[in-house]
């Protein structure tokens, strides 16, 4: 379809060619879903502009004011050794593990698997929460590398596992047979063609732990987002508070930078359709026992520790009045919120996928790729800018549900992105002009074909929009509604009072809202093809 | 043919969108047109306790709008006049204060502020206080003797107190205090203050995690208002059995009471009724339902005492600071100077 086209004639030129690199901005204008596509850019553009904007009008001398100041380096030094701390312990604990899964005889694999990506169900807030309500000694820095580290490294683990599980053994087995030993083979000839996927996981855990807020809080331990949130909480939206969320952007952007130059340009890509033939595992002997007690100590830890705090609140909770109407409450506004979120956030995806598979060329992949940008921010520096914009450009939207919804689409658009993007691909165009030259209308066309191919792309994408949602704790606590409260929401103004108790029911709802995600994405990173 | 896709997929999605915040809309209680309209940053408990009485003897529906001090204030700033609230309440004065200068309270009855000690409302008249909370100083009984409590609010700055003392800065609480400090000490007392206070103090987010916190012995000593120590006491003594409180008294900054104001909106549709409600909240019958509440902070009209087992207010020996002279802004540059924020 060309830019000018008003009707749907399926003879247009060109709109045979799956994939085929057409110009959609040729003739007399933008097509709409340019049109479409520049607008969703813009939106999820918004948090990153209002900062750029922010600083300049800032002025030089009051940047630099607010900028060199005792508590900003306190406040980096913080953030950086965490930062240092819990990705290199989650890269070490992740790769173990996937190892001990995959390339050893351990057995009950499928079991183990399950046990080791668990943790990723229940929120970093809530694990925190189990934590801290046990044992106030956990609020230092130590314990908050603890605890985060527990929260996420099934990020880099699961990752790690589904690369180890497919990689062929060829290339390990001819450095053995040149000599090197098991171990010296494993590092030479097999660590580095998982390194893409340890780094893919370990700036996945950076990015976490930049942009983690509850955890934190509970733990004490100040860093760039609890900061941010400090100075909204009491200044509102100042200056202050936007040069500490330029530095915590500059932060991310940073992670992003690296990861990219350490991945490099090197390819591990091998020719041939199936996955190649697996490694022989390694047989643990002696050394059973202690590989089992390091992942049973794990799993108490990181899963254990979390749902013994919840069970013990949850008995000692119900002895006071379960509030059901609270819960009740609390629980329908989040799944409508996810329902609502999820319903904008997929169709803010539709024209970015569109051009994407439909009009390959720079100008589509430079706005994919800016969508992709916002999943570098943490949600208060989305939720900050959405505030400090809707209060000085559109008063009228302040404190509204619209906004609140925007910021999650922010957030989240990359996820139903990848989604949408993957079935549109699966929908090449020639069908429906097959369809359409058998004489099918335009809307049972649509109805018949086109729908049945890319819904479930849009069901998947909107699923694992609507399950972040339901977790999400920092950008609904700044941006909902007055009066209106989420399963997040309620658990976090109970558990920062200390009621422990009266948080516990919340906590276990937004663990059991989690599940689905976590099941889905251990299915899918399953150490399934194994030799044994 | 792929447009028509893209708009009816975006037509049913957007839809979707429209239909289902109404939909969730539909579970959060309905809209009473005559009702009136309260933004509420006190506890929410205990206002809708007040409320529920006023509408029982008045008739009068009222809807709560709950959220925190600033959060309101600024939110009602950027309504404007389009702002649906027709009652402000909040937990301290600075943020009455913000929304005052805004030009937005209509001047109270007299009948309502003569209710109310002076001490305890601007004198221009927008608003009034309607409870009061007091500071103090919680401390481990295991880990302080009584004998060792400082004298001042302000000795906590000095070395022998490092490592020692506990606070929640980023809250409004504590702020308010901040604010007391600044309107009796001035603002180079102040500075060193805080700077003491950043060296020696161990930061904690919000007043229940503090007072945990001190009755734990993690920290000896937490500086909050007097209500929560009493709220756990009379709930389990769970978390402040093991604690005790210190009462500066002596007119010392540490011993700062820290006001709840009430004001009319005067672009709000109901202010008849808004007005009538605000009377109700300082009347003996509101102060009252204060008094025999959950909540334990100060009744602030003197023909209704808190009582219970709380000192009473006459007792405590508060500095003279006027609610109009705590300045917010100048409150929260210099806990950004000092490191706090």
């Amino acid at each position: 379809m060309t830019a000018t086209s008003t009707g749907t004639a399926p003879t247009e030129p060109g709109s045979a060619g799956t994939g085929s690199v057409r110009n959609g901005s040729t003739g007399t204008g933008l097509s709409p879903a340019y049109v479409a596509g520049i607008v969703v850019v813009g939106l999820t553009l918004i948090p990153l502009g209002y900062i750029v904007v922010a600083m300049i009008t800032m002025g030089p001398a009051e940047l630099v004011e607010l900028l060199w100041r005792p508590r900003v380096g306190e406040l980096m030094v913080n953030t950086l050794k965490l930062l240092v701390a819990t990705v290199a312990v989650t890269t070490v604990i992740g790769v173990a593990c996937a190892v001990a899964v995959v390339r050893t005889d351990l057995g009950a694999r499928g079991w183990w698997h399950a046990v080791l990506a668990a943790p990723l169900a229940v929120p970093a807030f809530v694990n925190s929460y189990g934590w801290v309500s046990l044992t106030s000694s956990v609020q230092s820095y130590s314990g908050a590398v603890l605890v985060v580290s527990l929260s996420y490294y099934p990020l880099v683990y699961l990752p790690v596992v589904a690369v180890l599980s497919s990689l062929d053994a060829a290339p390990e087995e001819v450095a053995r047979s040149l000599g090197r030993s098991r171990l010296r083979a494993f590092l030479g000839a097999g660590l580095p063609r998982l390194m893409p996927a340890v780094l893919g996981g370990a700036l996945l855990v950076g990015l976490h732990v930049l942009a983690e807020f509850g955890a934190l809080q509970l733990l004490a331990f100040p860093t760039f987002t609890t900061a941010i949130y400090g100075q909204y909480r009491s200044a509102f939206s100042s200056d202050a508070g936007t040069v500490l969320a330029a530095v915590l952007v500059a932060l991310c952007v940073m992670l992003l930078f690296i990861e990219l130059v350490l991945r490099g340009r090197r390819r591990y890509d091998r020719v041939g359709s199936s996955a190649g033939r697996p490694v022989e595992p390694v047989t643990l002997g002696r050394w059973r026992p202690l590989v089992l007690l390091a992942l049973v100590g794990l799993a108490a830890l990181a899963l254990g520790v979390p749902l013994y705090s919840l069970g013990h609140w949850l008995a000692v909770g119900s002895s006071t009045a379960f509030p059901v109407g609270e819960l009740t409450s609390a629980l329908f506004s989040t799944l409508g919120l996810a329902a609502a979120g999820a319903a904008l956030t997929v169709l803010m995806s539709l024209p970015l996928a569109w051009l994407a598979v439909r009009r390959r060329g720079p100008a589509s992949t430079a706005l994919e790729r800016a969508a992709y940008l916002a999943n570098a921010l943490p949600g208060i520096v989305v939720a900050l800018a959405l505030i400090t914009v809707s209060i000085r450009v559109v008063p009228s939207l302040y404190q509204t549900l619209p906004v609140l919804l925007l910021a999650y689409a922010i957030l989240f658009l990359p996820r139903a992105l990848v989604s949408v993007r993957s079935s549109l691909e699966h929908a090449p165009p020639v069908l429906e002009d097959v369809s359409r030259s058998l004489g099918t209308s335009a809307w049972a066309t649509l109805r018949r074909v086109t729908l049945p191919l890319v819904a479930p792309g849009i069901g998947a994408g909107a699923a694992l929009v609507f399950i972040a949602i339901s977790t999400e704790l920092t950008a609904t606590l700044l941006l909902s509604p007055i009066g209106t409260t989420t399963l997040a929401t309620e658990f976090w103004s109970n558990s920062a009072s200390v009621r422990y108790g009266a948080a516990a029911p919340y906590a276990l709802l937004l663990i059991l809202a989690a599940v689905p995600a976590t099941v889905m994405l251990s299915v899918q990173a399953r150490p399934g093809r194994v030799r044994s | 043919m792929p447009r028509s896709l893209l708009t009816r997929l975006a037509l049913g999605l957007g839809a979707a969108v429209i239909a289902l915040p109404a939909l969730a809309a539909c579970g959060g209680g309905g809209d009473d047109k005559d009702a009136v309209v309260v933004y509420n940053a006190q506890h929410e408990e205990l206002i809708d306790a007040v409320a529920k009485a006023f509408t029982k003897e008045t008739g009068i529906e009222v809807e709560l709008r709950n959220g925190s001090d600033l959060e309101l204030a600024n939110t009602l700033v950027a309504e404007g006049d389009r702002s649906p609230a027709d009652v402000f309440l909040t937990e301290n004065s600075p943020a009455m204060a913000l929304v005052d200068n805004a030009g937005l309270f209509k001047t109270l009855d007299a009948a309502t502020l003569g209710r109310i000690p002076a001490q305890f409302r601007p004198t221009n008249g927008h608003w009034t206080g309607f409870a009061g909370r007091e500071t103090v100083l919680v401390y481990n009984k295991d880990q302080v003797k009584p004998a060792d409590l400082p004298a001042s609010l302000m000795d906590l700055a000095d070395p022998e107190w490092k490592g020692k003392v506990s606070f929640s800065p980023t809250g409004a609480d504590f702020q308010a205090i901040v604010a007391g400090v600044l309107a009796l000490k001035g603002e180079a007392a102040t500075e060193d203050w805080l700077a003491g206070l950043k060296a020696n103090g161990t930061v904690y987010d919000g007043n229940n995690v503090v007072l945990k916190s001190v009755n734990a012995g993690d920290v000896a000593t937490g500086i909050i208002y007097h209500y929560y120590w009493y709220r756990d006491q009379e709930e389990s003594g769970e978390n402040s059995d093991d604690s005790a409180l210190h009462y500066f008294g002596n007119q010392d900054p540490g011993a700062f009471l820290s006001t709840s104001g009430a004001g009319v909106l005067a672009g709000g549709d109901h202010t008849a009724n808004a007005e009538k409600f605000v009377d109700y909240l300082t009347s003996e019958a509101g102060q009252q339902i204060i008094a025999d509440s959950y909540a334990l902070e100060y009744t602030l009209n003197p023909a209704v005492p808190l009582g219970r087992d709380v000192p009473p207010l006459a007792s405590l020996q508060v500095p003279p600071v006027g609610v109009s002279d705590l300045d917010s802004q100048k409150v929260i540059d210099m806990m950004q100077d000092a490191g706090f924020l």
